[in-house]
């Protein structure tokens, strides 16, 4: 009895460990005899890149028949972490060259080509309570302004971007991701933010995006590269290209990422 | 067959703590906490905490003995609502809580209007965030305790003349404390511990909103080594204070 149950115990954290890496290959017994060839692409992808990739990784299996690509989409920093930990991905897009840093360091991938550009924006509620419309004006006291905190890259884009204006700005809090700055904005809680561009789109009627001159001065680079073990081998390549494309060039755009 | 399993269960549980001690970078322990803004953050805790079980005390132990000795329609759906923070992701109670309590919410307007007071982005909201979370684990133990006392002494301390408040005060309290006392622990670490609640609804600055396991959270992004010493702090004090309070209060009979 024992034994039996000591062995359903080994199994336990193998299948922990399959679900955990984001690559559960789980719909595999109902696809097809595949050829020999890998057809599971794993994407390790900034947060800030979810509708769109989501978008290219369809367009890639309708090129690509017989392929699934799987995402994770996460913080950079924390999927960089999961890649030198020995994750199985087989491409990584990071929102910014610290995180891609950590990974080429590790020696585990190599050549990173930057794919976009993001610029900031001050984002407010809809309506503009505020009457918010220069950067200048987060300064008043008056004005509840959250921002990233500067662990993260959008925190630090901000600080170098209000450092550029000259502009001191206290926040009521410093939050710990975009999409949680943009939910403040979202419920009313700040009267403006420092978040992405394509934030403020993906974000729709409930906010407002207001253009300002100093965000030039802390544009983020997004570069993507293969996995030096990439388990999926060429197809891993096949799909920065397809990122790299002027397909991929249009999806991205439309989201508000700028060419770089 | 059953030691098995539990020294497994237990290997478990100690295991990643072990983890924490070997890789922590004791070179540099004593000048990382000294550092201000551990102290700082360490402190806002253990207040916010504090404050937290103290609210919980006052309106969780009513509750229980609410739910325990009064008879009412639909109380078992009233205990099962109480429970509901603790199946909730922490997360998602922060967001309820700005959608009553935030600026714009359903109550928080109205104070806002009305008192001036706004609460997301305060200590206070700290501690509105951290007691919505914790509150269930002292009124289900405060209700078991209730549950599991004789309730004879306190229908004689009625036919004698004591009044309802006061069969509480002198009779029913004393007899359950064990429980309330070990209720108010297990608050005041849940407390302790709290974070997507917390970071959802009170937000994150330093010295007002950001608490210990926030702090740990930040700093995870960068400095991995500094969010272990961290996670350290917050360990020991959390066991050292839960080993005193347990010897002396909570002996089990």
């Amino acid at each position: 009895m024992f034994r039996r149950l000591s062995r359903r115990a080994l199994a336990l954290p193998a299948v922990l460990a399959l679900g955990l890496s984001g690559c559960a290959s789980g719909a595999g017994s109902d696809e097809p005899a595949a050829p020999a060839a890998a057809t599971n692409l794993t994407v390790f992808a900034a947060a800030s890149l979810t509708g769109t990739f989501t978008e290219l990784g369809t367009a890639f299996q309708t090129a690509n028949p017989g392929t699934a690509v799987k995402f994770n989409f996460g913080s950079s920093a924390t999927l960089a972490r999961q890649i030198t930990q020995g994750a199985p991905a087989d491409v990584f897009a990071a929102a910014g060259p610290a995180p891609m840093k950590t990974v080429t360091d590790a020696a585990l991938a190599s050549a990173p080509v930057t794919f976009a550009r993001n610029r900031l924006q001050i984002a407010v509620p809809a309506g503009n309570p505020a009457k918010v419309d220069d950067l200048a004006d987060l300064a008043d006291p008056k004005v509840k302004v959250a921002l990233c905190a500067e662990q993260v890259p959008c925190g630090a884009a901000a600080v170098k971007a209000l450092d550029a204006a000259g502009v001191k700005v206290v926040p009521v809090t410093l939050e710990q991701d975009v999409k949680a700055t943009l939910t403040k904005v979202e419920l009313g809680e700040v009267d403006a933010a420092l978040v992405y561009h394509t934030d403020v789109i993906a974000a729709g009627d409930k906010v407002e995006g207001i253009e300002f001159p100093a965000a030039g001065q802390a544009v983020n680079d997004y570069p993507i590269a293969t996995l030096a073990k990439a388990p999926a081998g060429d197809l891993a390549q096949r799909f920065v290209d397809l990122v790299l494309s002027p397909q991929g060039k249009d999806v991205l755009v439309k989201a508000g990422f700028e060419a770089p | 067959m059953l030691v098995g399993p539990a020294l497994l269960g237990l290997a478990f549980l100690v295991l990643p703590l072990a983890g924490l001690l070997v890789r922590a970078p004791w070179a540099t322990l004593p000048a990382r906490l000294a550092e201000p803004q551990v102290l700082e953050a360490l402190r806002l805790s253990l207040l916010s905490a504090t404050v937290a079980t103290a609210g919980c005390l006052l309106l969780g132990v009513p509750l229980a003995w609410l739910l325990a000795r009064v008879e009412f329609p639909g109380r078992r759906l009233v205990r099962a609502l109480v429970t509901v923070p603790l199946v909730l992701p922490p997360v998602v109670g922060g967001v309820a809580l700005l959608l009553v309590l935030g600026r714009r919410g359903l109550v928080g307007e109205w104070l806002a209007a009305t008192f001036g007071v706004t609460l997301p982005f305060t200590t206070a909201g700290v501690i509105v965030a951290e007691a919505f979370v914790a509150m269930p684990f002292l009124v289900i133990s405060v209700e078991g305790a209730l549950r599991g006392a004789d309730q004879r002494y306190e229908e004689a301390a009625a036919t004698l003349g004591a009044s309802r408040w006061t069969v509480f005060r002198r009779v029913t309290l004393p007899m359950i404390m064990p429980g309330v006392i070990a209720g108010a622990v297990l608050c005041w670490a849940r407390a302790l511990g709290e974070f997507g609640a917390t970071i959802t609804f009170a937000g994150n600055f330093p010295g007002t909103t950001r608490t210990m396991p926030l702090a740990v959270y930040l700093a995870l992004e960068t400095e991995p080594e500094a969010a272990i010493v961290l996670s350290l702090v917050l360990l020991a004090v959390s066991v050292v204070i839960l080993a005193s309070l347990r010897d002396r209060w909570v002996s089990t009979p």
